[in-house]
């Protein structure tokens, strides 16, 4: 089913990268190598926290086969300096302590040196031979723990930013936000029901298959290449530049293919530690971790704790509304704790909300991005609330949720006046989806929950050229994580009016197109698709500048069409329309290349909502989890690509399952992490599984010329919670710490008097 | 930097040559989906790895009168397609085929499991319950151990230096006899064992006539819980038999907490999949079938 | 250490390698030969991206040793197009968008083809569990399972 308004968008044409992608001939980060090139491996520490009183790399120098080796010593000192990345933000003093411990190591696996060597084998052994003398300090795992004022501090300068009365010494809480909307001391004088509970989130991995990989030369006159498996190679640029005191034009970063990242690859680990250990050998070196590395040291998702209170009246209208919510940042400042209290109750149409966050730092590795990042967690807290509230009022999870729906001119807690948004279309879909519709079975139970993203706009550029014979290569800067080359290419020969196989879609190298902001936040089809229809227009412009020289008309007296240049009107004369193979023809005479060009900072990202309903049955011997079935209905503006929107909202919902269901971090007590592999990390598998249904909601944005909406975020903020009360619906009890895993549901089962759901 | 070796062995007598050469370094690679992952995680660092999936011996399955003797190097997904040795011990072939994925399952062997000697090894319990007898070989010659008594804790087991296992025999069946293999893992697939039980049951009309249960990832050691079998031999499967019978499970339990489980947890499932499990292996001797990929309710 | 002299068949045609005691098929074939469809995820059997075929039996590459190919018949993501034919399965992938980032894309299609070697007629069940193996974090698995079904059909239908 395509969409009637257009010819391409919203067709399900192979995408681009396909026959590479299904031959085994893509290549992704690990898959380039460098004539020459020397193997990188970094030590990492044993210790949560510990001070680094000196490092000896005499012997690992010495060691045959060995060509280079770093420490924190060979990376400049940076300035206290925020910068975004992606969806976080980050500070340049913390993350060159992150890339390399400094003064202290601050969770286990923080590097503390790395080696070049002439192989692997080579460099383990270099490593076995560096000598740190650490002073072991107390370290601080949970949140709950490192807020108390007894608790190890981190950062000796670290005051808490936002506090009232002003900080006055140093602690482990980063950051106090504070949103606020009418008055919920009034609000909750009105409500005639009040519900309160805490929540607990555990800190879970984006999980992504392909360890982060780098491989980078630096030659003595000082440029520098890199091939990076990055969600945005400018960034790594530019974090490179910063942290190498490199002018940015002297670093050209090439993207790979990149085996997922969800977040997780927007910052920098190993490319300016392959840089500088280049520098220093003289040689390429390429660097990627293992995957217990990817676990240890890379940025997970933060777990949290978060309060919530919710007023109603008994007709179900929410009255009132808090949360607080505290957020692992890991070792350095930065958790996404502001999106976590933005998004907590986005959904909702409330008069009186009050919303506080604070960001806090413990021994765990920095976190990352991971999709819709801090959403799930204020929203595991949130929909469990408000699915308890329409227990209490015997009423529909969905009627409730219709009754207080964020509409147009709703106003959010973080001052957002919403223009026009799809909440109570994605709601009336889940009611009238056929698993909505299908009595649920015995034994079984359902699950509903919303979700809410604000989505990303940002900076992009965009090129189109015309090739001799007529075709024509897009050209962007973000990789294609998720297949964005087909929905651009669907754009372009949309607005260009030609066949979908006449456009290549290319994604340049940071030398070879202008500035684009990461592929996160849900931006690339709505950011990048707007720069990549502005090119093309700039083109058609071109184009029909070219057609009035060949006609000896004024441009204006051209109109394109079809992917042809014809006379206005006949009051122009009469002239056969001319192709942009015709018109590429004659290119030579009428003035040389065919070429369009956009660059443009995008705002107006539509906001986008999401429903889930999961049912499930809970063994009530066992405490096991079976997902019976599973319906996503989205928001998603326009579907460019329908296949590839479906399998967002596809991903998103598995991911959020097994974040509900098994999915932790898990520590000992001497702040170790136990399970750093996908055997004991758990993701879902195949057989865990059942189809997951979707519904496209097309609501489109008005922003956009073809009403795109990011649609990559929210489809993992709802399943956790429509996990959670599928459960609490299964079992009659409600379980409020995650993940939902065999033990703790079985031990929540022995503990108190429970109605299981009728076989 | 490390002096490793590979060396293929075309028989036993040579494998055991090898090994005893080794001097204490050498390592069997039968299927090496354990071997391989503790030499790159570091945990072993063989100086000789003897490979003997090239000696017919220990990659054969067979059958006399009944017995079926298994080279200890036969990967499960083999097992899986003998299909005689599939009907007579149902429950050992469920448990070797649960080992790990299908690619595991490509390269993975019931000796290897056993010589792993993991606590959480999914054949063992079934073999155990099967009154399974490991044949070893060493420089002094041929030896017959029960199953049972082969590990010594975990990652130990009972070998002397220079012996290797070569391969594992399941007695004849008896007639009206079957038995069955389940675990408890927080997914559906991939995970180690948060509990594994194995149970082989006789019966005789409605009366259970011999048990032998083999439980594990609750020990040092996968365990045969005679308590059990007590219990069961004589009962007609009721609740009362099964419940003294499940609670003999559980208190012959040893557990630790760990990141896959609880000893509250361990001690409880030890229970929950006694009863399963032996109604599972009762179905059976009755012709009832049952799949290991069934979902419990 | 002298390395040891391998010869093997890959994709069909005669190979030879040297190789390590100690080192994997998988950095064999990526390392050694170049052969980089098969992806390394994890290194210990937990992902499924390395999966190849050894002597038809369906195997991660990275739990076998380099060595262990001697004499065999290997067949990895490279060798399973015929020429510029794409086999149906790996048509159907790109067709029905049964694959995101594409990392683990040829782990799933050697292993399916495996799978429909032995079964030309699973269950949707049957294919979930044989597939279990082989982790995907983007897709949810639901596309890649209703492709494999798809080429399941069709295959059948085709004899």
């Amino acid at each position: 089913m395509s969409n009637p308004k257009y010819k391409w968008i919203g067709t399900r044409p192979d995408r681009p990268d396909g026959a590479d992608k299904v031959t085994g001939r893509a290549r992704f980060g690990a898959d380039f190598s460098l004539p020459g090139q020397l193997i990188g491996k970094v030590l990492r520490s044993p210790h949560p926290h510990a001070i680094i009183k000196s490092i000896d790399t005499s012997k690992a120098e010495a060691l045959s086969g060995v060509k280079a080796v770093v420490t924190a010593k060979d990376f400049p000192e940076q300035a206290n300096l925020i910068v975004p990345t992606g969806e976080m933000q980050v500070n340049l003093r913390d993350i060159t302590r992150n890339i390399m411990a400094r003064e202290k190591a601050l969770y286990e696996g923080h590097p503390v040196a790395a080696v070049a060597a002439v192989s692997e084998a080579v460099a383990k052994e270099a490593l076995a031979l560096i000598k740190v003398d650490y002073k072991v300090l107390p370290h601080v795992i949970d949140v709950a723990d490192a807020m108390k004022p007894d608790a190890p501090v981190l950062h000796e300068h670290l005051m808490t930013e936002g506090a009232n009365p002003p900080a006055t010494k140093a602690s482990n809480i980063a950051k106090r936000i504070e949103f606020n909307k009418g008055d919920t001391k009034a609000g909750f004088a009105q409500a005639e029901v009040v519900i309160e509970r805490d929540y607990s989130t555990q800190a879970v991995h984006q999980g992504y298959i392909e360890p982060h990989a780098a491989l980078a030369t630096a030659a003595e006159d000082g440029q520098v290449q890199v091939w990076s498996t990055t969600q945005g190679h400018f960034q790594v640029r530019g974090f490179c530049a910063k942290l190498l005191n490199i002018d940015t034009s002297q670093i050209r970063v090439t993207p790979t293919e990149i085996g997922g990242g969800f977040g997780g690859k927007t910052v920098v680990y190993l490319e300016p530690l392959a840089i500088r250990l280049s520098q220093k050998s003289g040689k390429p070196v390429k660097m990627t971790m293992t995957r217990e590395e990817v676990f240890r040291a890379s940025g997970p998702a933060p777990g949290g704790n978060v309060k919530v209170k919710i007023g109603a009246t008994k007709d179900g209208r929410i009255v009132a509304a808090e949360c607080t919510v505290e957020m692992q940042a890991g070792a350095f400042p930065g958790s996404p704790v502001g999106p976590a209290c933005m998004c907590s109750y986005a959904c909702y149409d409330i008069d009186n909300v009050h919303i506080v966050g604070f960001d806090v730092v413990s021994n765990r590795p920095k976190v990352a991005a991971y999709r819709a990042p801090g959403a799930p967690i204020s929203a595991w807290a949130v929909e469990s609330t408000i699915d308890m509230l329409a227990q209490r009022l015997n009423m529909d999870p969905i009627d409730l949720r219709l009754k207080n729906a964020a509409k147009q001119g709703t106003k959010t807690a973080y001052g957002v006046t919403f223009g026009r948004i799809g909440m109570v279309e994605t709601l009336e879909a889940a009611k009238n989806s056929p698993h909505y519709k299908t009595p649920v079975k015995p034994g079984y139970a359902r699950g509903v929950a919303a979700g809410f993203w604000f989505n990303v706009g940002a900076d992009s550029s965009a090129a189109a050229h015309v090739g001799e014979d007529g075709s024509v290569t897009v050209i962007s800067g973000n990789p294609d994580i998720g297949g964005s080359r087909a929905s651009l290419a669907l754009m372009a020969a949309e607005e260009l009016g030609v066949d979908y196989s006449k456009v290549r879609p290319v994604i340049a190298d940071t030398a070879s197109i202008g500035f684009n902001f990461v592929t996160g936040g849900s931006r690339v089809t709505f950011a990048t698709g707007l720069a990549v229809v502005n090119s093309v227009r700039d083109l058609i412009r071109e184009l029909k500048v070219r057609a009035a020289k060949i006609w000896n008309v004024d441009p204006e007296g051209v109109i394109w069409e079809n992917g042809m240049a014809k006379p206005a009107g006949s009051n122009v004369g009469e002239f056969e329309p001319l192709s942009i193979a015709a018109l590429a023809a004659q290119a030579g005479k009428t003035g040389g290349p065919i070429n369009g060009h956009a660059q443009l900072n995008v705002t107006g990202a539509g906001p986008g909502f999401g429903v889930h309903v999961c049912d499930l049955k809970v063994d009530g011997d066992t405490g096991v989890v079976t997902v019976g079935r599973y319906t996503a209905a989205q928001d998603v503006g326009t579907a460019i690509h329908p296949s590839y929107v479906e399998g967002q909202l596809q991903g998103g919902a598995v991911q959020g399952i097994g974040w509900a269901l098994n999915e932790e971090y898990i520590y000992n007590a001497k702040g170790l992490l136990q399970n750093p592999g996908f055997l004991d990390y758990r993701m879902p598998v195949a057989s865990d599984l059942p189809r997951i249904e979707t519904v496209l909601v097309e609501v489109p944005n008005p922003t956009h010329p073809y009403g795109v909406r990011g649609v990559g975020e929210v489809p993992i903020i709802p399943p956790v919670a429509a996990v959670g009360n599928a459960v609490a619906r299964a079992t009659g009890i409600r379980m409020v710490d995650l993940p939902l895993s065999p033990p703790k549901i079985s031990e929540a089962l022995d503990a108190a008097p429970h109605k299981m759901a009728a076989e | 930097m490390s002096e490793v070796q590979y060396m293929s062995a075309k028989n036993v007598k040579e494998a055991v040559k090898m090994m005893q050469a080794a001097k204490g370094k050498g390592w069997v690679l039968a299927g090496g989906t354990d071997l391989l992952v503790q030499m790159k995680s570091g945990l072993k660092s063989p100086g000789v790895i003897v490979d003997v999936k090239k000696i017919p011996e220990m990659t054969t399955i067979v059958e006399k009168k009944g017995s079926f003797t298994i080279g200890a190097a036969t990967p499960a997904a083999v097992l899986g397609e003998n299909k005689k040795l599939k009907k007579a011990w149902p429950g050992v072939i469920e448990a070797a085929n649960l080992i790990g994925s299908t690619q595991v399952q490509g390269r993975a062997s019931m000796g290897g499991n056993l010589c792993n000697a993991s606590p959480a090894a999914d054949s063992v319990p079934a073999l155990v319950a099967a009154g399974c007898v490991v044949n070893v070989q060493g420089p002094k010659g041929k030896r017959s151990v029960p199953v049972e008594k082969f590990c010594a804790g975990p990652g130990k087991t009972t070998l002397k230096p220079g012996e290797i296992v070569v391969s594992l025999t399941l007695p004849a069946r008896p007639k009206n006899s079957s038995d069955a293999y389940r675990r408890l893992i927080p997914r559906t697939e991939m995970d180690i064992a948060v509990v594994g039980m194995g149970v082989s049951l006789t019966m005789k009309g409605d009366t259970c006539v011999g048990a032998r249960v083999g439980l594990g990832a609750v020990a040092p050691t996968v365990l045969r819980v005679e308590k059990a079998e007590k219990a069961l031999v004589g009962s007609k499967l009721d609740d009362a038999a099964l419940d003294a019978a499940a609670a003999a499970c559980s208190a012959a339990c040893k557990p630790i907490d760990d990141k896959r489980g609880t000893i509250k947890y361990r001690t409880k499932i030890a229970g929950v999949l006694l009863k399963r499990v032996a109604l599972i292996a009762r179905d059976r001797v009755k012709g009832v079938e049952h799949h290991m990929h069934e979902t419990w309710a | 250490m002298a390395k040891i002299h391998v010869n093997t068949t890959i994709n069909g045609a005669p190979t030879e390698f040297l190789c390590d005691a100690n080192q994997t098929l998988l950095d064999v074939l990526r390392d050694t030969l170049g052969l980089t469809g098969s992806k390394e995820g994890c290194g210990s059997g937990d992902c499924g991206a390395c999966s190849v075929t050894v002597n038809g039996r369906l195997v991660c590459s990275c739990l076998v040793l380099g060595a262990e190919a001697q004499g065999a018949k290997i067949e990895t993501i490279e060798g399973m197009a015929d020429g510029d034919k794409l086999h149906p399965l790996q048509k159907k992938f790109v067709e029905m968008a049964a694959l995101q980032c594409g990392i683990c894309t040829p782990g799933f299609l050697v292993a399916s083809r495996a799978l429909l070697a032995k079964n030309p007629n699973p269950t949707e069940t049957e294919v979930r569990y044989w597939l279990a193996g082989n982790l995907c974090r983007c897709t949810g698995y639901d596309k890649i399972i209703t492709a494999v079904l798809d080429v399941a059909a069709e295959m059948r239908a085709a004899k």
